[in-house]
Order: C-alpha cells, then sequence, then structure tokens
C-alpha cells in the first residue's frame, strides 16, 4: 500500500506532464478506427460547430456587457426602467429554436443511421459474436467458428462484425471508443451492436457500468486483424485451446478477475441461448 | 439459544459492522480512513454535545430552534444541514480525486469496495442532503417573505418536513459508522443493488435514507405550492410575483409529481429485497428496465428542481446589482413553466444504451434539445438586464456572472448528449461526469452560495466578510475549471466513471489536474467557513439592521434584519413588481402602520423532531432486520401523529403592543441610519437603508 | 355571507370563527394537491403492473386466480361506502347535531372493514393456490398495487376511528369539520382507485 502524500508530490512535474497530454485522445473516438466511430466523430464536429455559434455570444456577451454597464462606469447610458423589448425578444428565441429545429432533423437522420442495431452495410455477410457479460469479465462466443474466448475480441478488419449480448449477472455495457459507440448487457434479454475496423490494431474495451469490487479491471483488447491473420487465429484457438465444458465454464460465471485472456475450443452451439433462458427460469 | 436472543435483539449487526474493529483487524489505509472518517462522526457529535451542555444551550435548541415552526427557523436549520452534508461530500470527492490521480496502474490508497462506498454516498448526498435542503432551505426563508406571508400553509409540516430530511441525513452519517453504505452509485441501480448481488446492509441504508427523504420533500412541495398559491399578500397577482417565487412556484410542482416516482422505485426495491418480490430482479420476470424508468421520471425533473430556484435567486441577484427591473419578466415566466413541463419529457435520454429503437432515442433526444430553448432564453435575459444598467461585482453578481459564463459550456455538452449516436460513446464515462458537474455545480451551488451571501445580512443583520467571498468564490470557479474540464478530456477517451483504478499511461496528467481542482475546491469550502467565521467576530462593524443593504426590490427587504417572528406587522399590499423598490422612489416606504392589531402565530410543536427522530430510528431497524424497532418505530409515527390531531391549542397570540413597541424601534433604526450610495455598499458605511436617487 | 363563503357552499363550518373561511379553504386545498401526489403513486403502480402482466414466469396467471364474484361484491361494498360518507358530509353540513354524523361515519368504517375482509380473503385464496408474490414478476406487481390500495383502506378506517374519537371528544368544531371534509376527499378518491383497479386489474384479467 502506498503512502497518499508521497502520490502527491509528482504534482510538482505537472507542466511537462502537460505536453504529453495530448496523447490521451489516441485512446478514444478521435483515434477512430471504424466506420461507425468515424460517422460518430463527424458527427461530434457538425455540432460542435453548430454549438460554437450558441455559446460563443453569451461567453462574449457576459463579459462584456458586464464590464462596460459597470457601476463605476459613468459614460454608460442607465436606463432602470427598460425591461421588454419586442425585436430582442425575437432575437433570443427564434434563431435558437431555428438552430434546434434544424439540430433536430441532423439528430434525427443521424440516430436512425447510427443505430447500434443497424446492421453495416457491406459485400460480406456480418461475422456473428455473442458477447455475455460476467463478473468481472467478458465472455465472447463465435457460434460459427464454435470456439469462445474471455477479455479477448479479435476481429478481422473490413467485415461488419454484428454482436449479440447478454448478461450473466447484473447490467453491463459494452464500449469499444475507437470503434463504436456503447449498448447495455442485461440478463434475460439480448441487446446488439454493430462495429466495424477499418485498419488493424488493437483497441481497448471496457465495461462502463459499475458491477462491484472487480469493475476497473473489466477490460478486454479487441485486436482488429487482417483476414488472412483472423482465419490463422480461429484455427488455432479452434485446434489449441481447451474445450468449453461444463468444467471450464463454472469458474467463468463466479466473480473473478482474470489476469489474461482465455481462449476455448468447442463451445456449446446454444450457450449463448442457455445463459439468456436461464435467468427466466425458477429460482436457482 | 443466544445466539437467537442476539438476533432478535441486534438484528444481522455484529461487530465487524463497526469500522474501528475492521481497520484493527485489517490495518490497510483504505479501512483507517473509514474508521477515521467514523469517529469524526462519533468526536463531532460528542464535540457538539459537550458544547451545549457547557454553555447551557440544550433547552434554548430545543425550544427556540428544533421545535420551532417558524418558516425562518426551519429555513436557516436545512440550510446548516445542507452545509455539514456539504462538507462531508466535498472531502469525499477529494478522496476520490486523489485516488484515481494515484491509482494508475497501481491499486492505490482506496480499496476498491470503499471507493464504490465513497462515490455512492457524495452522489446521494450532494443531491438529497446537500442540494434539496440547500434550496429547500433558501425557499422557505425567502419565498414567504417575498410573497408577504407571515408563513407557510402548514407550518407543522414544514417541520416535519425538514425532520425527515434531518433524520434521513443522520441516516447517511450512521452509515459511516455502523456497517456500510450501498456501493451502488446514487441511482442504486437493479439488479447490482438487489439481495441476490448486494445482500449487506448497503443498499438497505440507500433505501430508506433516500425514502425518507422524498417524503420529505414530497410534503416541502405541497406545501411551498399551496403557500404560493394560496397565501399571497393583497395586490400580488400571479404575474407580480419576483421571479424567484415564480421558480419556487415550478420546483414545487415538479416536487410534488417528481418525487412520487422515485418512492415507488425505492419502496419496490425494498419489496424486492425484504420480503423477496420479483420486481426488478433477474429472475422469475423481474425487469430492471422498470426501476430505470421509474427512477428516471424522477431522475430528470429532479435537476430542474435543483435548477429553477437558483435560476430564480440569479433572477434577484442580476436584478438588484444591475439597479435595474428584470428585462423579459414575461419571457422568464414562460421559459420556466417550460422548462418545468418538458423536464418530463426526456427521461429516457438517461439510458439511450439501454437498446430501444431509433425512433424513440431520437424524439427524446429532440426533446432534450428543446429544453435547451428557454434555457438560453433566461440567459440572455439576464444579459439584457444588465444591459444599460450599473453593474456592482458583489459577490452574489460574481457567482451569477461565473454561472452563465460556465452553464453555457455545460449546455454546450449537453446538447451533444442529447444526441443519441454521440451519447453512445460517452455514456458512462467521466465526460458524464463532467457534464453533470457543469451543470449542477454553476447551476445548483453557485446559485445557493449567492443566494447565502444575498439574503444572509437579511437572516442575520450584519453582512459577510466580502474579501473572503471573493476568496472562496475565486476557488470555487478556479477550482470548478480545474477538476472538471480534464474529465471531458479523460471521457472522450474511454475512461468509465466510478473506477477505482486506472490502467492507462496517457490518463495520469489529466488525472492530476483534476486531483489539483478538487483541492482547491476543497479550499473553497474551507474558505467559506473561514468568511463565516470572520463575518461573526466582526458582525458589529457589519450591521445592516434598517434591513435593505443592497437597495433590494421586493418585499422581503422592507422590513428589519433579522425580521421579527411575525415578518410583516401589518401584511403589506403590493402594486406592482418591485413594491418595495418602487416604494422607496416614492416615499411609501417605512412608514409606520396606521394601527397595530394582534397577530396569530403557531405555537412550537415537538411532532416534527419525534416524527424525524423515530423515523430514522424506524429506518435503522430496518436496515439492520432489527424488526421491534421497526415496528415499535412504525407505531410511535402512528401514534405521533394521531396524539398531535387532538392538541387544540396550536396558536399563540402576539399581542399589538409587542408588535408595535418592535415596529417603532426599527423604524427610529431606520431614520438613524445614514443612507448610503451603492459605491460604498460592501463598506462598513452600509447600516441597511439605501441612498435614493432624487 | 362573504364571497368566499359563496365560492365554497360545500364547505360548512359554521360560524365558529376558529378558523376562517381562507384557511379552511387552504387546508382542503393542500389536500387535493397531496391526493394529486397519491394518485401519481397509483398511476406508476399501475404502469408496472401493465408492463409486468405478461412476466408470469410460468406461474399463475390474471385468468386462473381472479374471481369475478368476490372483486364485485369488494366494489359494491366500496362504492356503497362512498355513498354513505357521502350522506356523512350531507348530515355534518344540514344537521346541529353530532348524532347522525357519526352513525354514517360508523356505518362508513364498517363497509370499509367487510370490503378489507373480503379482499384479504381473497389475498389467502390467491396465496393458497400458490399466488404469492415471490412467485413472479406479474405477481409481485399485482401484490404491489392492489395491498397498496388496500393498505389505505385500513389507514382511512383508522382515521374514520379517530374522527369519530374526536367528534366524541370536542363535538362538531371547525377542526374536527375540516378533517372530516378532508377524510371524504380521501374515501372518495380510494373509491376512484379502486374503479381503476376493477376495470384493469380484475375485468381486463379476466377478459383475457
Amino acid at each position: 500500500m502506498t503512502c497518499p502524500a508521497r502520490r502527491i508530490v509528482p504534482f510538482a512535474l505537472l507542466p511537462p506532464a502537460l505536453l504529453g497530454g495530448c496523447s490521451v485522445l489516441k485512446l478514444g473516438v478521435v483515434n477512430h478506427a471504424g466506420p461507425v466511430a468515424a460517422s460518430q466523430w463527424h458527427l461530434y464536429l457538425i455540432v460542435g460547430a453548430v454549438l460554437v455559434f450558441v455559446a460563443g455570444p453569451v461567453l462574449l456577451l457576459v463579459p462584456i456587457i458586464a464590464w462596460h454597464y459597470r457601476l463605476s462606469n459613468k459614460r454608460s447610458a442607465f436606463r432602470p426602467k427598460w425591461d421588454f423589448s419586442w425585436p430582442l425578444e425575437g432575437l433570443i428565441w427564434i434563431p435558437p429554436a431555428g438552430i434546434v429545429i434544424g439540430l433536430g432533423f441532423v439528430l434525427w437522420h443521424y440516430t436512425h443511421k447510427l443505430d447500434p442495431y443497424r446492421r453495416l452495410p457491406s459485400s460480406q455477410p456480418a461475422l456473428e459474436v455473442q458477447a455475455v457479460a460476467l463478473d468481472w469479465k467478458w465472455l465472447f462466443i463465435y457460434p460459427d467458428a464454435h470456439i469462445a474466448t474471455v477479455n479477448r475480441l479479435a476481429i478481422p478488419i473490413g467485415r461488419p462484425i454484428h454482436i449479440s449480448l447478454t448478461s450473466g449477472t447484473v447490467m453491463q455495457s459494452l464500449l469499444v471508443p475507437q470503434l463504436a459507440g456503447q449498448i447495455y448487457a442485461m440478463a434475460g434479454m439480448t441487446t446488439q451492436l454493430n462495429l466495424e475496423a477499418s485498419r488493424r490494431g488493437v483497441y481497448r474495451g471496457e465495461n462502463t457500468q459499475f458491477n462491484g469490487q472487480g469493475f476497473q479491471n473489466e477490460q478486454f483488447d479487441v485486436v482488429a486483424l487482417s483476414p488472412a491473420d483472423y482465419d490463422r487465429w480461429i484455427a488455432v484457438v479452434r485446434t489449441q485451446a481447451p474445450p468449453l465444458d461444463a468444467a471450464a465454464e463454472a469458474p467463468l460465471f463466479r466473480k473473478s478477475v482474470l489476469s489474461r485472456p482465455a481462449y476455448y475450443s468447442a463451445a456449446p452451439a446454444r450457450l449463448f441461448k442457455t445463459i439468456l433462458t436461464r435467468s427466466q427460469g425458477p429460482a436457482r | 439459544m443466544t445466539d437467537g436472543i442476539w438476533s432478535a435483539i441486534l438484528g444481522r449487526f455484529t461487530w465487524t459492522a463497526l469500522p474501528f474493529v475492521r481497520a484493527w483487524e485489517t490495518p490497510t489505509i483504505s479501512e483507517i480512513i473509514g474508521a477515521g472518517a467514523a469517529s469524526v462522526v462519533i468526536l463531532g457529535a460528542i464535540l457538539l454535545a459537550t458544547l451545549l451542555t457547557v454553555y447551557r444551550a440544550w433547552r434554548p435548541l430545543w425550544s427556540e430552534w428544533l421545535t420551532s415552526l417558524d418558516h425562518k427557523k426551519i429555513g436557516i436549520m436545512y440550510v446548516v444541514l445542507a452545509f455539514v452534508m456539504l462538507a462531508r461530500a466535498v472531502i469525499e470527492a477529494v478522496l476520490m480525486r486523489m485516488q484515481q490521480a494515484s491509482a494508475i496502474d497501481t491499486p492505490g490508497f482506496i480499496a476498491p469496495d470503499h471507493f464504490a462506498q465513497l462515490f455512492s454516498t457524495h452522489g446521494s448526498i450532494m443531491i438529497f442532503f446537500m442540494a434539496m435542503p440547500f434550496l429547500t432551505g433558501i425557499i422557505n426563508y425567502v419565498m414567504p417573505l417575498q410573497i408577504g406571508s407571515r408563513d407557510v400553509a402548514f407550518p407543522l409540516l414544514n417541520s416535519i418536513s425538514l425532520w425527515l430530511t434531518g433524520g434521513a441525513a443522520g441516516l447517511m452519517m450512521v452509515s459511516l459508522v455502523i456497517g456500510r453504505f450501498s456501493t451502488g452509485g446514487w441511482s442504486g441501480y437493479p439488479p447490482y443493488t438487489e439481495l441476490a448481488f448486494s445482500p449487506d446492509v448497503g443498499p438497505d441504508y440507500w433505501i430508506w435514507a433516500v425514502t425518507l427523504g422524498s417524503i420529505g420533500s414530497t410534503l416541502t412541495g405541497l406545501n411551498f405550492a399551496v403557500t404560493i398559491y394560496k397565501m399571497r399578500c393583497p395586490g400580488m397577482t400571479l404575474m407580480r410575483m419576483p421571479l424567484f417565487v415564480w421558480t419556487s412556484l415550478c420546483t414545487s410542482i415538479l416536487m410534488i409529481f417528481a418525487m412520487p416516482p422515485l418512492t415507488v422505485a425505492t419502496a419496490l426495491l425494498a419489496l424486492d429485497r425484504y420480503l423477496g418480490f420479483h420486481l426488478f430482479t433477474n429472475d422469475l420476470g423481474g425487469n430492471m428496465m422498470n426501476y430505470a424508468n421509474l427512477f428516471w421520471l424522477f431522475g430528470h425533473p429532479e435537476v430542474y428542481i435543483l435548477i429553477l430556484p437558483a435560476f430564480g435567486v440569479y433572477s434577484e441577484v442580476v436584478s438588484t446589482f444591475s439597479s435595474k427591473e428584470l428585462y423579459g419578466y414575461t419571457s422568464l415566466v414562460l421559459a420556466t413553466m417550460a422548462i418545468a413541463v418538458l423536464s418530463f419529457t426526456v427521461w429516457v435520454h438517461h439510458f439511450f444504451t439501454m437498446g430501444q429503437n431509433a425512433d424513440l432515442n431520437a424524439v427524446f433526444g429532440i426533446a432534450t434539445m428543446t429544453i435547451g430553448v428557454p434555457t438560453g432564453v433566461k440567459i440572455y435575459d439576464w444579459i439584457w438586464t444588465m444591459f444599460r444598467g450599473e453593474v456592482r461585482f458583489t459577490v452574489p453578481m460574481l457567482y451569477s456572472l461565473a454561472f452563465m459564463m460556465t452553464f453555457v459550456l455545460g449546455g454546450f455538452t449537453g446538447i451533444l448528449l442529447a444526441f443519441p449516436p454521440l451519447d453512445y460513446l460517452v455514456h458512462n464515462t467521466l465526460f458524464l461526469v463532467a457534464h453533470f458537474h457543469n451543470m449542477l455545480i454553476p447551476g445548483l451551488l453557485y446559485g445557493m452560495l449567492a443566494a447565502t451571501h444575498y439574503w444572509f445580512p437579511k437572516a442575520f443583520g450584519f453582512r459577510l466578510n466580502e474579501k473572503w467571498g471573493r476568496i472562496s468564490f475565486s476557488c470555487w470557479v478556479v477550482g470548478f475549471y480545474l477538476a472538471f474540464m480534464p474529465l471531458y478530456v479523460l471521457g472522450a477517451a474511454g475512461a468509465a466513471r466510478r473506477t477505482q483504478a486506472f490502467f492507462e499511461p496517457a490518463f495520469r496528467p489529466w488525472l492530476y489536474v483534476a486531483g489539483i481542482g478538487a483541492l482547491i475546491l476543497l479550499a473553497a469550502l474551507a474558505t467559506l467557513f473561514v468568511q463565516l467565521w470572520v463575518s461573526i467576530r466582526e458582525r458589529d462593524a457589519n450591521r445592516v439592521a434598517a434591513g435593505d443593504p443592497w437597495d433590494g426590490r421586493g418585499l422581503e427587504w422592507s422590513i428589519a434584519a433579522p425580521p421579527p417572528e411575525y415578518n410583516f406587522a401589518v401584511v403589506p399590499s403590493v402594486a406592482g413588481r418591485d413594491p418595495f423598490f418602487d416604494g422607496k422612489r416614492s416615499g411609501a416606504a417605512y412608514a409606520a402602520p396606521a394601527r397595530y392589531g394582534d397577530i396569530e402565530l403557531p405555537r412550537n410543536s415537538a411532532t416534527g423532531p419525534v416524527i424525524g427522530i423515530v423515523g430514522a430510528a424506524t429506518a435503522f431497524g430496518l436496515v439492520w432486520h432489527i424488526w421491534w424497532l421497526a415496528a415499535l418505530g412504525t407505531l410511535a409515527v402512528i401514534v405521533a401523529v394521531i396524539a398531535r390531531s387532538f392538541v387544540r391549542d396550536v396558536h399563540r397570540i402576539v399581542p399589538a403592543a409587542q408588535v408595535e413597541r418592535e415596529t417603532e424601534r426599527w423604524l427610529r433604526t431606520v431614520s438613524a441610519a445614514r443612507a448610503i450610495p451603492r459605491e460604498i455598499e460592501t463598506t462598513p458605511a452600509n447600516q441597511g437603508l439605501a441612498q435614493v436617487p432624487a | 355571507m362573504t364571497s368566499s363563503e359563496l365560492r365554497h357552499t360545500g364547505l360548512n363550518l359554521g360560524g365558529t370563527g376558529e378558523i376562517s373561511h381562507e384557511q379552511a379553504e387552504t387546508g382542503l386545498f393542500g389536500f387535493w394537491v397531496f391526493l394529486m401526489s397519491d394518485a401519481v403513486i397509483f398511476a406508476l403502480l399501475f404502469a408496472t403492473y401493465g408492463v409486468m402482466l405478461s412476466a408470469t414466469a410460468g406461474g399463475p396467471t390474471p385468468t386462473a386466480e381472479y374471481k369475478i364474484g368476490p372483486a364485485f361484491i369488494e366494489t359494491l361494498l366500496l362504492l356503497t361506502s362512498s355513498l354513505t360518507f357521502g350522506m356523512a358530509s350531507i348530515t355534518m353540513k344540514h344537521d346541529a347535531r353530532p348524532r347522525g354524523l357519526f352513525g354514517w361515519l360508523f356505518v362508513t368504517l364498517l363497509l370499509g372493514l367487510a370490503f378489507l375482509g373480503f379482499e384479504l380473503h381473497d389475498f389467502a385464496t390467491m396465496v393458497g393456490d400458490g399466488a404469492w408474490p415471490m412467485r413472479s414478476g406479474y405477481l409481485s406487481a399485482f401484490f404491489a398495487l392492489v395491498p397498496l390500495h388496500g393498505l389505505h383502506v385500513l389507514f382511512g378506517s383508522l382515521w374514520i376511528v379517530v374522527m369519530m374519537v374526536q367528534l366524541a371528544v370536542f363535538g362538531p368544531d371547525a377542526r374536527v369539520k375540516l378533517n372530516i371534509l378532508r377524510l371524504g376527499l380521501f374515501w372518495h378518491f380510494l373509491d376512484i382507485v379502486w374503479i381503476a383497479i376493477f376495470t384493469i386489474v380484475y375485468l381486463q384479467g379476466l377478459i383475457r
């Protein structure tokens, strides 16, 4: 256990640390690595640009007017009884309303375009992945390849990924900031997320919904591989990893933090369905 | 056998429920901090009790304060409660920031479970036991004075509300000493908070503290709304009410309609946990999405319950310190009403990521953006109020200006979050944390601090120290920007909220800056207390007994400071929006009443304290499964209510002669005071009488 | 007669002067507001019930559990009790002696208790069938909603008892009358909630 005082000392090293501060954005949507996140970043820029015109006038007017009409400035006008003007009234209601109407159309369009349930357009069929939220890890099932992984999601680049999510425990939320937005995983229910990686790399994935003591450790890597590498990876896991039988499955459902990813071959075909329906059954 | 007896008496209490025992058994820094916090609570209580005994203050405290039904005293007690809870929650926030700054790829000094309790208590306290009591206290004090009333509509109910809130806050403090608090956050989402996943007492503490508080707030809302509808003085039409009264009315209406969903949510969660129901469980058909809807059906209007009163404060402050009529009164009223109504139409934006279809998300997203329009209108109305005025940069005005600039940034990110696709990326991250602090610190805390500085001289008869006020203000503003702007960046990089540790070295500089910001916010809190201390010591130099230190506009400034217990010797009648301001200009102010009459006031009552304390004891019994205590407590509350209904002698009379004596004395003070111009209002020359320009 | 007496002809507080008509109006209005927030609670529980209706988790269903007969009798009892409370209010207004008022309150109390008896019997039958609240989300929602109304009726009955005692102790003074007016609002409100329960819970459940 470290002493808090020793931890605070490095504050003195702030200025140099700040110079390296921008590297943080590489972990987020700014450094997007797929069409969904790219589109979201694009939307950020559009909305942000519009909002500069909304917030800007206030940020300018408040200090200017407050300072200009200060009590000690005897040259400025003083009209204590002036309390209304129709043109001004129009100016503060109509343009903001117009902007909101305009943004409303943008919002409607993008909400449908970037609906996480919406399949991504592609010439290839989407890769199906089933994600199960566990305490404190993610189980990824590849139903077509009959393999499963824990805390590692390997995907081929350039091909849409369709993830079906559920939870084997409390509600969690799956987010890969560089690829797409998040969606909740809830027991007894399925949610869906569509994403795609457009370049090779390792992207940070995480659960963002607090779920207990191991929450901070519930992170995983999304490894985007070239299609050929991906196929090789599948083959390796299929042939070399241990099977996901009952003995291997049971510890996954206990509360624990995994120090490294795990791989399984021979994932039962109905595993996702079993997890999905069992919480609806009679009490255990 | 003895086990059975002990568990019947003590429920599920064991020695390890005491943090001291835990710290003894496993002396980690995390446990020692827990034990330290518990000893602060205990030593604080002992110190308070000792001081009260030494100064023989128990009896006056009981008879003049605790049992009082005077809205002014109840208001002050609410604000005191808010400050105590603010201190605890700020310290918790600083601990969390220090932990995160120190836990990058290391465990840090606070264990994950302890950290989770910290963010849960921090949020719960800030919303339910800091913000709510603060605004309730300010409204309690100011609103009846502004509408020319002698009290609220139901003074006893007011005391009961205070004590329910106080009892619930007490329960929060007890959770530091006995047992542990919930780790489920301030929103207490099941199924995590269900018995299957959190079998300990934590969520039960949360459930009952919040339930007691929410019942208290519902009754408060009812009380305020009825007061504003029925108790206005002659001539005070709705459209002549000060804007603070309007925002109080809207907040009250929101409380009446929005607190019940919270009560339902927590009560149903309690049914799940106590009786094995399956409303939000994972199995047998339970569905946590119901909880999310119920909670946010409360949670979103709650945001406006918190923010609207501050909007009212800013309206009063900007107008007063610009020496100018409020610009666009009607549009401010309309905007306030619009916000209140719209606040019920946006709750789904708290869970865009729950998998509903795009149409639904888009509708709620657009509704959310729509709220930006009336809010923007308000900001512009305040700007145009300063326009062609004479702006004085007093502490309340500084808070107002800082609010306008900062709140706009929060609105900026709010609109970003209103876009479902953008919310998907930063929901549940530090971006969201930065956003709602960016709304609530300027939109609630600055407002309430502005209100305290603005109305403090009215309540206590002397001004607060201006220099320390400015120091504290600077700390609140600088600290806010340093503490929360980095969180936007971290959130955009996908840093999850409620995380005890991070593993990305790139987060380090930003977490350090946020940590420094948190320390400055701690300094801001400390300087507030220094300011209070200094102000009390210098009180004789800064008295404003004539009652009008700021050249005020509303009725609350037309009486002595502090006001007599009956507020107005004669119920005033008004003919405009700024009755006192206009009265000073026309020479009608400070007129002695033609004749005095006896005044009927509510007699003190112990019902409020009894219900609050017994209610908290009942809740404590429920938390620890001490069933005899819970049953006895429930019975005692019912008996207390019935017994009170048999009390017939509930009023006392202030004789006309006394009213006359006190009023004459005040009028002599007024005529002896020197009228001062606005330039020197922050100097000791200010005796509470404003110079009226010829 | 002052204008406020004309506006509120229902408020018959007599010329005692103990409570002004303005104060009485305020008191009643406050109670209306309270009922509004109580109505919100019931509305949300109805909504929860509606959402959970299909969550039977393989357990008992509405059609199997609801009995139209007892529900109808309960409805009649409660509606009649509203009528008798109405009679109590009329008596209070037009009869200076407390006896009639006392009698009508007593009849209302009996009807309320009879309602509670029938309702408890219903619940006992359901639990006997294995339809206890822990069985499924649907039954949890049912038992969160309907017994809460029963609990209200129980509190209303207790309130009637308290008012009868106060009537005996203080006579029909202004405060007792005002409280009986409030109690009346409460009692009629429970009737309205029950009508909603009867239609939305019982009738709809049986039609399926």
